[in-house]
């Protein structure tokens, strides 16, 4: 059997892609299609006290204008649910305005234009009520969420964390915040729509084919059997498609008013409160340790919006409870309900931004300690997991970091700010550690031999750009011993077993492992002499009781060196390193893309990343890629991310970990400490733009 | 985005006669005006486009100078090498400007008359005098940390994104300007843009249907040029604040010297005052520290951009050293 599983080999989606020949969901087109466009509330809570399509409805072209006053209606709105991914999502049911750009109109005409001509034209007055905004100033109405999706309780509690933290000879105790951000992936969402003889398609761009396809069959109350939900390619997700929203939903009510094919696109600008973003949060890390370094007291507080219209609870404490060893600690986390668009996971929910908190303390403690914050980090090194008193299935966090400081050259490193010049720059370096939950999720893939020697695979998972076309080809022709040429993949519709989708960095070991065991099944049906033509198999994978009795995560170590301008404080990178341990690693080109990807963004959220609130308005300002800053090519000049070999035989029969978030986790905080370490700034208000560096130049410069 | 109609006259005539019916607006590259249509910011009923018209030329000029067509691309002005060899801070200053692909499309006077970047002006849901006189300022109580230092006022804040402009602010340019009547007339650049007093829904001084047809740049100036713009990310963003700056030194001394700033006014700022301190005084880090006081002595500050004030005397400070030193 020949190896192919771990190969490098090119995406298989790739040239479709580059090519244009990919259809992303806006890229599909059906005879007569209609186009919508949806009007968005320009108040962040209150009631439509009315709204004057008059001069809409007679432009030419303008099919129908779909208000609360006249959509259909759909089922209501759950708070709470097992799958919140799966609820109906009803558009348009009320005069109800609880946030900021929330749709209270649809437009559908002949042409996109006209259908965004007339969603101008139309006028809704409002009555404003009174809402809260501020994170800040919600820290009284905080409340405790309860478990997280995954179990993990919201409070956590060890040992004596206060006696402990009061008598421990060295103490950081900080806050930090991290700021809304939004997913900006380069795909707007946007939905395509058809009905024929009582069943409802819908093409879209989406993370979780399965539980759209609940969501909207449940909205619109269909049996399951009368909608088929299709995701082909995904131009990014991020997490800000694990959701249905009102595009898919209007287009489905539209197109069955209209009788005929209606496409609903969001404009990037209406992406910005239509769809979810990150919370903001305010965390505050205390750590206590001996002068020897080693931490005797961890503590984790978290506070994050959540939206009034539909709770979301950032886990942002979780994972420090597995990170470094210290006999007394605590984590607590708590969200405050606001009157914005809705929060919703965001690539590495949790680790993300906990860790841009936590990773700063680390170093600060160091400082403080006069110590190497590598060597802290070794120090603090736990033999089992430290809360959970379970073994590590893998942990490989003392070689990422050695690694990676062989590497970097980790040894040149000053120790004092402000020691390293280069011409006008001041230079610094920064490391950090990456951990990130795996997950298995429950799924099912199917098998099929067209001949001899080809073979399809089918799943509803999707590829938002991830490579699982590709992995799972690869999968398939190691374990039926064909060309990878020879199987085709097929993702994307709901009528393919189900999966649990692109999300938690769970899809490829969660599908993959599914696929392992179709291949597998059906390999020994050909071996007991059953023809190939036509066979077909479809296997399964539930996750055991392995992710009980051990504490699964992949880690790594990001090291950052940046440079300060002195006269400006602009921060720039110079390179970014990121070593990491993640279970066999099924396509090193795909999974390095996702890490780089990743540390990328940790960098857009240490300098760049800030979806600005106006505090008056309950909106956000910042509504296009000119004012939401992400990083651009210039300002990534090196990333470079090293796989070290792991086999994580307690993950998945693959042995494989998620990759798509662990690149993120941690890397905004290595930049951070970099930042301290070229010029003696301690931001640990985020992003690390330069009007809060230029206050520790003007002193350094005395 | 409203229903337009469109035309694309072939000639400066045709183009001057469309121009005059109600609604119109000239469009050249687009990059500017188009996402604001889909916007609704700005909502012409007829598009003019002048993209096609014989205005694509850089020239010299009698006096050594140089005339630059209106249409002249912002990379093909870059790329000139007369610009670059006479007029480095002008090849400088455009190529730190957007992205090679919108430079390739964005037009010379296009750039000229670009629109504020201010955040609220770019969505309609929000108060702001620039965009619906009268409605308010978002700004001025809101987030202002891109927002003016110099000449503002209780109605509009907004700073002019350009970085082009501040070159040849720099470089004294004139604009060339078709009236509606047929005539011909300059304008110097300082006078093109306006402060925005109790009128911010005006930009500049030009009158409704005026097509600039050229950038004139006086011969160039002696001494060293440069601009320099900081920024939030390493391209792909508009000036926090910017610098232009010629400087010519001589035995120990400043004889000549211009500056222009971006990002900290209603239009490139020209720090008179600042020019005046520098010329005669003696090329050193007390002469430039105080030309930096100097050109911030009239600031005043909001709650998100008071940074700007130190900043822009740092970056002045320096700007000036470098130059004067060859760095
Ligand atoms: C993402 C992004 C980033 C950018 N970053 C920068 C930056 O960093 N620095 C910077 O300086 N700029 C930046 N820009 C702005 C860019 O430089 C301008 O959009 C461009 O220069 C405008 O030129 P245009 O020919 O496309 O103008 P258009 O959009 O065609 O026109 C702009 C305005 O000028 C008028 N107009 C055009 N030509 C004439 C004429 N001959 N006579 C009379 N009126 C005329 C039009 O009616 C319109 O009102 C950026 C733009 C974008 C979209
Ligand atoms: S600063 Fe000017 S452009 Fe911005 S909101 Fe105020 S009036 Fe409008």
């Amino acid at each position: 059997m020949a190896q192919v599983i771990g190969q490098a080999i090119d995406r298989i989606d790739g040239r479709a892609k580059v090519t244009g020949a990919a259809a992303y969901a806006a890229d599909n087109r059906a005879e007569r299609m209609a186009f919508g466009s949806i009007v968005t509330a320009t108040i962040a809570c209150g009631h439509v006290t009315s709204i004057d399509a008059n001069a809409a409805r007679r432009m030419p072209g303008v099919l129908l204008v779909m208000t609360h006053g006249n959509a259909p209606k759909q089922a209501p709105f759950q708070a709470k649910a097992d799958d919140r991914h799966a609820r109906p999502k009803p558009q348009l049911a009320s005069d109800k305005v609880e946030y900021f750009g929330q749709p209270v109109a649809l437009v559908v005409a002949e042409t996109a234009e006209t259908a965004r001509a007339a969603a101008s034209a139309i006028v809704v007055t409002y009555e404003k009520a009174e809402g809260a905004f501020v994170l800040e100033s919600a820290s009284g109405a905080a409340y405790n969420p309860g478990k997280g999706p995954t179990g993990a309780p919201s409070d956590s509690k060890l040992g004596d964390f206060d006696k402990a933290f009061a008598d421990a000879s060295v103490k950081i105790d900080a806050i930090y915040k991290t700021p809304y951000q939004a997913h900006a992936m380069m795909e707007p969402h946007a939905s395509l729509a058809s009905w024929q003889d009582g069943k409802l398609t819908v093409t879209s761009s989406l993370q979780l084919v399965e539980s759209a396809h609940k969501s909207i069959a449940d909205t619109l109350k269909l049996e399951p059997d009368k909608v088929e939900v299709i995701s082909e390619y995904v131009g990014g997700g991020f997490g800000g498609k694990l959701p249905v929203f009102g595009d898919a939903i209007l287009a489905a009510l539209a197109a069955r008013e209209l009788n005929r094919p209606v496409r609903v696109a969001l404009t990037r600008q209406q992406m910005f409160h239509v769809t979810t973003h990150r919370p903001a949060s305010i965390q505050r890390v205390r750590l206590g340790a001996e002068r020897d370094g080693t931490l005797s007291a961890i503590a984790h507080q978290s506070l994050a919006q959540s939206a009034r219209a539909d709770e979301f609870a950032e886990p942002i404490v979780f994972s420090t409870r597995s990170l470094y060893a210290a006999p007394n600690r605590m984590t607590s986390q708590r969200i405050a309900a606001l009157d914005l668009p809705v929060a919703d996971s965001m690539r590495a929910p949790g680790e993300a931004i906990g860790l841009l908190a936590v990773e700063q303390a680390m170093d600060e403690l160091a400082v403080r300690l006069d110590m190497d914050p590598l060597e802290l980090r070794l120090r603090n090194e736990p033999k089992e997991d430290p809360e959970k008193k379970v073994p590590f299935s893998t942990r490989a966090l003392v070689p990422c970091l050695q690694e990676g400081a062989r590497r970097f050259g980790w040894d040149k490193r000053q120790a004092r700010p402000g020691q390293v010049r280069d011409g006008n720059w001041l230079l610094g370096m920064g490391v950090a550690a990456a951990i990130r939950g795996n997950f298995l999720r429950e799924a099912e893939a199917r098998v099929t031999m067209e001949s001899e020697r080809h073979a399809v695979v089918e799943m509803d998972m999707t590829d938002i750009g991830t490579g699982s076309y590709t992995v799972f080809a690869q999968i398939a022709a190691e374990l039926l011993d064909l060309p990878v040429e020879n199987i085709k993949v097929k993702l994307g519709h709901s009528s393919y077993p189900d999966t649990p989708g692109s999300g938690g960095s769970f899809g490829a070991s969660s599908c993959g492992a599914a696929l392992h065991d179709a291949c597998t099944k059906l390999k020994a049906k050909l071996a007991k002499g059953e023809g190939a033509q036509g066979l077909s198999v479809t296997g399964s994978v539930k996750p055991g009781d392995d992710y009980k009795r051990y504490s699964q995560y992949a880690y790594g170590a990001h090291f950052a060196e940046v440079g300060i301008e002195q006269t400006t404080g602009e921060v720039r990178l110079r390179r970014m390193l990121g070593v990491f341990a993640a279970g066999r690693i099924l396509n090193p080109k795909t999974a390095h893309s996702q890490l780089i990807g990743g540390m990328i963004w940790g960098l857009g959220s240490a300098l760049h990343e800030d979806a600005v609130l106006d505090p008056r308005l309950g909106a956000f300002v910042t509504q296009d890629l000119v004012h939401y800053h992400v990083p651009v090519h210039a300002d990534v000049p090196q990333v470079e991310a090293v796989l070290l070999d792991e086999f994580d035989a307690h993950a998945n029969v693959l042995g494989s970990k998620g990759v798509g978030e662990l690149g993120i986790c941690g890397a905004g905080a290595a930049v951070a400490n970099a930042v301290y370490n070229a010029c003696g700034a301690r931001v640990r208000d985020y992003p690390i733009t330069l009007d809060k560096v230029l206050p520790a130049l003007t002193r350094r410069q005395g | 985005m409203r229903a337009f109609t469109y035309e694309r006259p072939a000639d400066v005539a045709s183009a001057m006669k469309a121009a005059s019916q109600p609604g119109a607006s000239f469009i050249a590259g687009g990059t500017n005006l188009l996402d604001l249509m889909k916007i609704d910011v700005e909502q012409p009923t007829h598009l003019v486009d002048i993209s096609r018209l014989p205005l694509r030329e850089v020239g010299e000029t009698a006096d050594g100078g140089l005339r630059i067509g209106a249409l002249v691309s912002n990379t093909d002005l870059a790329a000139d090498q007369r610009v670059r060899q006479r007029y480095p801070v002008l090849a400088m200053a455009l190529l730190n400007g957007a992205s090679g692909q919108l430079r390739n499309q964005a037009t010379a006077a296009g750039n000229l008359l670009q629109r504020t970047r201010c955040p609220y002006f770019y969505d309609v849901a929000m108060p702001c005098n620039k965009r619906q006189p009268g409605s308010g300022c978002a700004a001025l109580a809101g987030f202002n940390r891109m927002h003016a230092i110099l000449g503002a006022s209780q109605a509009c804040i907004a700073v002019h994104p350009s970085d082009m402009a501040v070159a040849m602010a720099a470089l004294r340019a004139e604009i060339e300007v078709q009236t509606p009547a047929g005539l011909s007339r300059k304008v110097p650049i300082a006078e093109l843009h306006r402060l925005p007093g109790q009128n911010p829904e005006r930009d500049t001084t030009l009158a409704r249907g005026e097509l600039i047809t050229a950038i004139l740049l006086p011969p160039p100036p002696a001494g060293r040029q440069t601009y320099r713009k900081v920024r939030d990310r390493a391209s792909y963003a508009f000036a926090l604040v910017s610098v232009a700056a010629i400087v010519d030194t001589a035995d120990g001394k400043i004889r000549d010297a211009r500056l222009a700033l971006g990002g900290v006014a209603h239009k490139p700022w020209v720090p008179k005052e600042a020019e005046r301190e520098l010329v005669g005084a003696a090329a050193d880090a007390g002469s430039y520290e105080a030309a930096a006081r100097a050109a911030t002595r009239e600031a005043r500050t909001y709650p998100h951009n008071e940074f700007k004030v130190p900043l822009t005397e740092r970056l002045v400070a320096r700007t000036l050293s470098d130059l004067a030193t060859g760095g």
